[in-house]
């Protein structure tokens, strides 16, 4: 099974877009093994012919696809934390 | 003041505002005077909405002067919590990242109960993201049981629960993931309805476990549930996962005699449940029995792994839904930062809780390339084990009863330097979830003097069988007539 390590929960942390604190990495590491060691118990079963399950039912259906009314751009800045000429404002992402 | 408003029923509350009786302003100032007496032990809402539901009353009022029809849930002060949005108010999810965020929409569910008649007087506080069984995760403060002020309402709805178990209010809106409307419940002593996944729109909720997630109704009687549930159900063009069933009276179904029920128990897997909890469980099932009802065993199986499975698919879900919070669009970002890359990470660490994060890590884990397979993979193949269980059971039962929890409330800070400990509080309420199926907790007496539920568990979208149980339940017994002590009187059980 597997083992999860502070050098784990760094991989982790990068894909999940989180910076974390020293203490935080160790006690993450030492509690997810723990909880990876009880989840554990699902590696037992006999799943070889069932199918997946992703979610419970969906018996909705596709509604028409009718054009409607969407939320304004400016309601939609409202609540950026650095909106700017009708965009969202970013730190830079390219060259710098 | 009239203490005695703060008392009556919500259908009782909407037949006197309809008949004249009280006005919609005398109902809510009765409400809101409690909530200023008992707010401060309890700390059940993360705001008061006290001037826009006056407003609303007196609305309402004049409308009813005018000669306007009394909506089904007319007058009816309700609690909603705060991770429902509604226009232009505070929607914080419990969580620091979203402090200050102001959706410029408002869910469906509260639009149908306002549409109704009710009136929200309070936003009540949770788990941040849902993600707590004792409302000690709020980013904000702990919510304290009011039977007990040592110990927590449960969680994640756990200010819901508290503020209707205090006479807050008669009813709350709460959501269920994993047991966040029926665990609190059963803590604090009141019902607690998750109905069937699809059968209340997810719109304007905020997301946690997309297949998982469900808005449902908290109150002090059965009959109340099915008036609010005939109300929230129904399909929603705005969620594709909102079911196109009719929604049946639910009222007509808690009026039937309860010749014919059959009961399931599944008693192999009720081994670990504390002696008085198990003890109030039996005396429930006699009461279902000696009102007319049959009761019999049933298996399910693979309930022993519905935490484990619960846990990977819960949080693989929420690793990607909760992506969103990023700093860009709304909510918290962490000030000062050059680097794209940074500004996420310092806006994530500063503006999660230490269970979101951990949940987020687990998550992004069973979902990384070399683990998806071992972990995601076979927990939802696990997941249609657990669905099958439940379908092999209702060919001989009509419900499946389980105590809601394995024991009465704990005490607050007990779980919380140990997850795994928290997430094993939520065995009997997990599978619901993982099948989709609905579930009821009703209050089932006092085990140490503190509330305790039964839970029961029905067929998909048989929301009516579920209530047709819990109303008998309530008509043959008094549990639910128990009220915690005031706040001023602490120390002393009722």
């Amino acid at each position: 099974m597997a083992r999860v390590t502070a050098e784990t929960v760094d991989h982790v942390a990068r894909l999940a877009h989180l910076s974390l604190t020293e203490e935080e990495r160790e006690t993450f590491a030492r509690q997810l093994d723990q909880i990876l060691q009880y989840v554990e118990s699902i590696q037992s079963l006999d799943t070889a012919d069932v199918p997946p399950m992703s979610h419970a039912l969906a018996t909705g259906g596709f509604r028409p696809d009718v054009p409607g009314k969407s939320l304004e751009p400016e309601r939609a800045l409202d609540e950026a934390p650095d909106p700017a000429e009708g965009l969202f404002r970013v730190p830079r992402i390219i060259g710098g | 003041m009239s203490p005695v408003l703060t008392d009556l029923t919500a259908a009782e509350i909407r037949r006197r505002v309809a008949s004249r009786e009280a006005s919609c302003e005398e109902l809510i100032r009765a409400h809101l005077d409690r909530l200023a007496a008992v707010e401060p032990a309890i700390g059940a809402l993360l705001v008061t909405l006290e001037d826009r539901a006056l407003d609303r009353a007196r609305a309402q009022d004049r409308a009813l002067a005018a000669g306007a029809e009394a909506g089904p849930l007319a007058g009816v002060p309700v609690v909603v919590k705060d991770l429902l949005n509604i226009t232009g108010l505070a929607t914080t999810c419990g969580s620091r990242i979203l402090e200050g965020y102001r959706p410029p929409f408002t869910a469906t569910a509260v639009a149908r109960l306002e549409d109704a008649g009710a009136i929200v007087i309070g936003k009540a506080n949770m788990d941040e993201f849902a993600m707590g069984s004792s409302t000690e995760r709020s980013g904000f403060r702990p919510t304290r049981n009011p039977w007990d002020p040592t110990r927590v309402p449960g969680g994640s709805s756990g200010g819901s629960a508290a503020a209707v178990a205090a006479h807050m209010a008669p009813m709350a809106l709460g959501s269920d993931t994993g047991g966040s409307i029926r665990q609190p419940a059963a803590f604090c002593g009141v019902v607690g309805l998750k109905p069937s996944y699809g059968r209340v729109s997810r719109y304007g909720l905020v997301a946690f476990a997309s297949s998982l997630d469900q808005v449902g109704p908290l109150a002090r009687t059965v009959d109340d549930i099915a008036r609010v549930a005939t109300v929230l159900c129904g399909q929603d063009p705005r969620d594709s996962t909102s079911a196109a069933l009719d929604v049946p009276d639910f009222a007509a179904a808690v009026a039937r005699e309860p010749e014919g029920l059959r009961i399931g128990v599944p008693w192999a897997v009720l081994e670990g449940v504390e002696t008085e909890t198990l003890a109030r469980f039996r005396e429930a099932l006699g009461s279902l029995e000696a009102a007319g009802a049959s009761v019999v065993e049933v298996e399910l199986p693979h309930l022993p792994h519905a935490v484990a499975t619960y846990y990977i698919v819960a949080t693989a879900e929420a690793s990607s839904n909760l992506a969103r919070y990023d700093g860009v669009r709304y909510g918290h970002r962490a000030p000062g930062i050059i680097d794209l890359e940074e500004m996420y990470g310092r806006t994530r660490d500063e503006g999660f809780g230490p269970e979101v994060k951990r949940r987020v890590i687990l998550g992004t884990f069973v979902l990384s390339s070399g683990y998806y397979d071992a972990y995601y993979l076979r927990a939802q193949k696990v997941r249609t084990l657990i669905r099958r269980d439940f379908e092999r059971a209702f060919e001989s039962c009509d419900a499946v009863a389980t105590p809601t929890t394995p024991t009465a409330a704990f005490r607050m800070g007990e779980k919380t330097a140990d997850p795994l400990q928290m997430y094993l509080e939520d065995i009997f309420t997990v599978p619901a979830n993982l099948a989709g199926i609905p579930g009821l907790s009703l209050p089932c007496g006092l085990a140490g003097g503190l509330p305790v539920g039964l839970q029961l568990l029905g067929r998909p979208f048989d929301e009516e069988t579920l209530l047709h149980c819990g109303a008998v339940f309530q008509r043959v017994t008094r549990h639910h007539e128990l009220t915690p002590p005031e706040p001023s009187s602490t120390g002393q059980q009722a």
